[in-house]
């Protein structure tokens, strides 16, 4: 690209993107309630996924309970704890993680990243939030209906989830899917929105290899939900039906309690087929995002630019594309062809050397760097280690041979925890930490979030790590208690009993985080514009936090990308993107 | 399976080659200062129409899932086709005119006709009514037929797609509506005309989303021919 002389008279008018006509709320109710303002969408869709968050941690904590001092616990029963285990699966990984990441984290940055105003549709953004917050709603509703919340698992797998003994085949599980189909409407709403922002609201300068990769990871994350729910949205549908309707997509002939039920000629597989068609990407739409915002905060933090820019974008895209062709590897016990196991095999190892090149680049990006290891820096080394832990047991799981003897066991509970729960975790502390100056203003608190990282970084080895290991003795997943079984060992016992005892320390930990963000709120130290001294654009508005609009009169004009840390022979170690290269204050010694 | 597969190769193979067009030349560490106006292309389009766009893509992936789900549920059991239903035909033939009417209401708000955009415009909703009246017709004759069994898929499968399709008719009409009143008195035409024109392609989208369906699942077993001369059934 070529380098544009700049010079005062010259003046560079800012962006031909026409400016949107913003909505104006008069009242507190259109300001903070029905507001179409995507950064108070943000803190909505944030504090939403965050409080069902909570419940779901609770759940955890009472299946820890149950699994570690079994019979110690009336109220829960094998009924109880397998909603337990259902609710906690699916809150956390689509109504935490999924609407964190996309309408919390999404909606807050990819604004202010790319130098819009707002959100291309934010009519739209704002039905999206509240048809979230019915479906979340609608779930919790389920703890409340006669029978309670379904215990189908969180894959949902009929022909069990909507037969008879199964808990919540009546109410919860027609709760579960409506809510689902209900999330995959609001979330479409919200995610044309990410998509077109990013796609056509940039700024001036502002090209698409020069966004920061959190926007990259967010973007491509978006693009997976939007081409893979739909296929949870239509198996949801067809479940309702066989559930109410009597046909027969998924359930086969049957004889339950020893008579014949109406359905026939229905395929459970397909079932399978379309909820990992959806579940895979998911873990890609969880952790793109996670990705992106790990690359910034070690580039940030680490006063360097990140290595390898161009092909951690080429991953990104390569990562999100094999996603959709790796599904059945979750399916290797559902006796298929085994022609597709070795194919599914082959796919899912190939995703490694992407994902593998990421972590090599941030690894390189910390090489020599100038590493501060503040709360957000932490929480993003801390997502590398874990995200490489996590992934290497998917090397072993992703072999039909190996998967088999360990499917369904605690190992694969261990591995997806890792890699698809405590890592994306992880990355969204690190994201609060870091953007909460930002958000609020303020700062948090500097020892609270380190007491709160340790416990959370060490607590959740002492989970998993010890997980692996009950997993190749062969100790099944989703059982209620595993006692008198010859394989298993009194030591197995007494480990569940450690685990369960970490777990709820960490558990405890989350406290200090919810107190240090309320107390910071009220009390923290001010942060100015642009604390962490970054370089993309939401750290340069003239307001902080940001007023309605962004960035004051004019938009920001983009001269380089978000990576310009410590470059050679200028003053300050960074370079704001909408700095000309002419204001650049260079040293006696050279030149930028 | 293999159906999805394939579908899912194509999509990528096109990500691929966009996001290659996009980067293959930049160098984004050395390039400063550049400020050249990068809203060509795709970046020129107004937001809704990459909106509708997307969203196309969407309700593709939607249409494609449940056609790959019909044909991997062919392969159980003994399969009992829906019985052909002549109705069908003549819907097809209305959802037609009722995309002809929209693209001639399209063609006259280019030109400045404002009466033919108006005639253009009704004719369309009102064809795609007539569509959806039709479908529900089809519905009750399938239902009081000698053939009709709830726990046959493919008449499951029948009820479900048409019914998503009908569906999806029904928010085009919401659209249209809200376009329909738009148009008398006093208007705003560049407003009306992308209005029209992004209820026009959703209209065509739709008549060869239903074009396809009723190919392959509805007029005949076609898809299991297509299947078998491409060898994977």
């Amino acid at each position: 690209m070529s380098y544009v002389a700049h010079d005062e008279s010259a003046f560079v008018p800012p962006a031909e993107v026409e400016e949107p006509e913003l909505y104006h709320p008069k009242t507190f109710v259109g300001k903070y309630i029905w507001s179409q303002d995507a950064k108070v969408i943000a803190v909505q869709y944030a504090i939403t996924a965050m409080a069902v968050g909570l419940v779901a941690l609770v759940l955890s904590g009472l299946m820890r309970l149950q699994l570690g001092f079994p019979h110690s616990f009336s109220f829960i029963t094998p009924d109880t704890y397998i909603q337990f285990v259902t609710m906690h699966g699916m809150i956390m990984v689509i109504y935490l993680l999924t609407a964190l990441f996309l309408g919390g984290f999404g909606n807050y940055l990819i604004p202010l990243m790319v130098g819009a105003r707002d959100m291309v549709f934010p009519y739209v953004n704002m039905l999206s939030y509240w048809v979230y917050l019915f479906a979340v709603l609608l779930l919790v509703a389920g703890f409340f209906v006669p029978g309670g919340p379904t215990g189908a698992g969180w894959t949902l797998y009929p022909p069990q989830a909507i037969l008879e003994g199964t808990p919540g085949a009546t109410w919860g599980i027609i709760l579960m899917l409506v809510s689902l189909a209900f999330f995959i409407i609001g979330f479409t709403m919200g995610g044309l929105n990410y998509v077109v922002t990013v796609l056509q609201a940039r700024t001036r300068g502002m090209t698409l290899m020069r966004l920061p990769l959190t926007v990259w990871g967010i973007f491509m994350a978006t693009i997976l939900a939007l081409l893979a729910f739909p296929a949870l949205f239509v198996s949801a549908i067809m479940m309702i039906l066989d559930l109410t309707l009597g046909t027969s997509f998924f359930m086969p002939a049957i004889v339950a309690h020893g008579h014949q039920l109406d359905h026939s000629g229905g395929s459970p597989v397909l079932f399978q087929h379309l909820f990992w068609f959806f579940g895979h990407p998911e873990v890609y739409i969880v952790v793109l995002p996670a990705f992106g915002i790990i690359s910034d905060l070690i580039s940030v933090h680490a006063r360097k630019n990140i290595f390898g820019y161009r092909m951690m974008v080429w991953a990104i895209v390569a990562i999100g594309g094999l996603s959709f062709i790796v599904w059945a590897h979750h399916m290797y016990v559902s006796g298929m062809n085994p022609y597709f196991g070795f194919f599914f095999a082959t796919t899912t190892l190939i995703i490694a050397v992407p994902t593998a090149l990421k972590v090599y680049n941030w690894v390189l990006t910390l090489w020599r760097g100038n590493i501060h290891l503040t709360v957000p820096m932490l929480f993003a080394i801390a997502f590398v280690f874990t995200f490489i832990n996590g992934g290497l047991t998917g090397l072993f799981l992703g072999n039909v041979t190996v998967d088999l003897p360990l499917s369904d066991t605690m190992f694969v509970v261990a591995h997806f925890h890792m890699v698809m729960a405590v890592s994306p975790v992880l990355a969204m502390f690190g994201a609060i930490y870091h953007w909460y100056p930002k958000i609020t203003g303020r700062m948090t608190d500097d020892t609270l979030g380190k007491v709160h990282f340790w416990f959370t970084f060490l607590g959740t080895y002492a989970i998993y790590y010890p997980m692996h290991y009950l997993g190749i003795l062969g100790v099944p997943r989703r059982y209620y208690a595993v006692e008198n079984i010859d394989f298993i060992p009194q030591s197995a016992h007494s480990l569940n009993a450690g685990i369960t005892i970490a777990a709820l320390i960490v558990g405890a930990a989350q406290l200090v985080f919810l107190y240090n963000v309320i107390w910071s709120y009220f009390k923290g130290k001010p942060s100015g514009g642009n604390p962490w001294q970054a370089t993309t654009l939401e750290w340069q508005t003239p307001d902080t936090p940001p007023k309605h609009g962004n960035f004051g009169p004019t938009l920001p004009v983009v001269y380089r990308w978000a990576y310009d840390y410590s470059v050679p022979g200028v003053e300050q170690d960074f370079i704001p993107q909408n700095v000309p290269p002419d204001k650049v204050v260079t040293t006696s010694r050279g030149k930028a | 399976m293999s159906l999805i597969l394939l579908f899912s190769t194509v999509l990528m193979a096109g990500a691929a080659w966009w996001l290659i067009k996009q980067s293959i030349n930049v160098q984004p560490w050395v390039a400063q200062g550049s400020i050249e106006d990068v809203h060509g292309g795709l970046e020129s389009w107004p937001p809704a129409k990459i909106g509708l766009w997307v969203f196309l893509a969407v309700v593709a992936v939607l249409f494609m899932l449940l056609i790959a789900a019909y044909a991997g549920r062919m392969a159980y059991e003994i399969w009992r086709p829906v019985p052909q239903l002549s109705l069908l035909w003549a819907n097809t033939f209305v959802l037609m005119l009722s995309s002809v009417a929209l693209q001639w209401a399209r063609v006259c708000v280019r030109r400045g006709q404002m009466d033919g955009m108006r005639i253009g415009l009704l004719a369309g909703g009102a064809l795609a009514v007539v569509f959806l009246l039709g479908q529900i017709l089809a519905w009750r004759q399938l239902a009081t037929m000698d053939y009709f069994e709830v726990t046959n898929p493919a008449i499951a499968f029948f009820y479900l797609i048409t019914g998503l399709h009908g569906l999806h008719l029904l928010g085009g009409l919401v659209a249209w509506g809200r376009t329909a009143a738009r148009v008398w008195g006093d208007f705003d035409v560049a407003k009306v005309r992308q209005s029209l024109e992004l209820c026009t392609v959703y209209w065509h989208f739709l008549l060869l989303v239903w074009l396809v369906l009723f190919g392959l699942l509805f007029s005949g077993n076609n898809l299991n021919l297509l299947l078998t001369i491409c060898g994977i059934r």
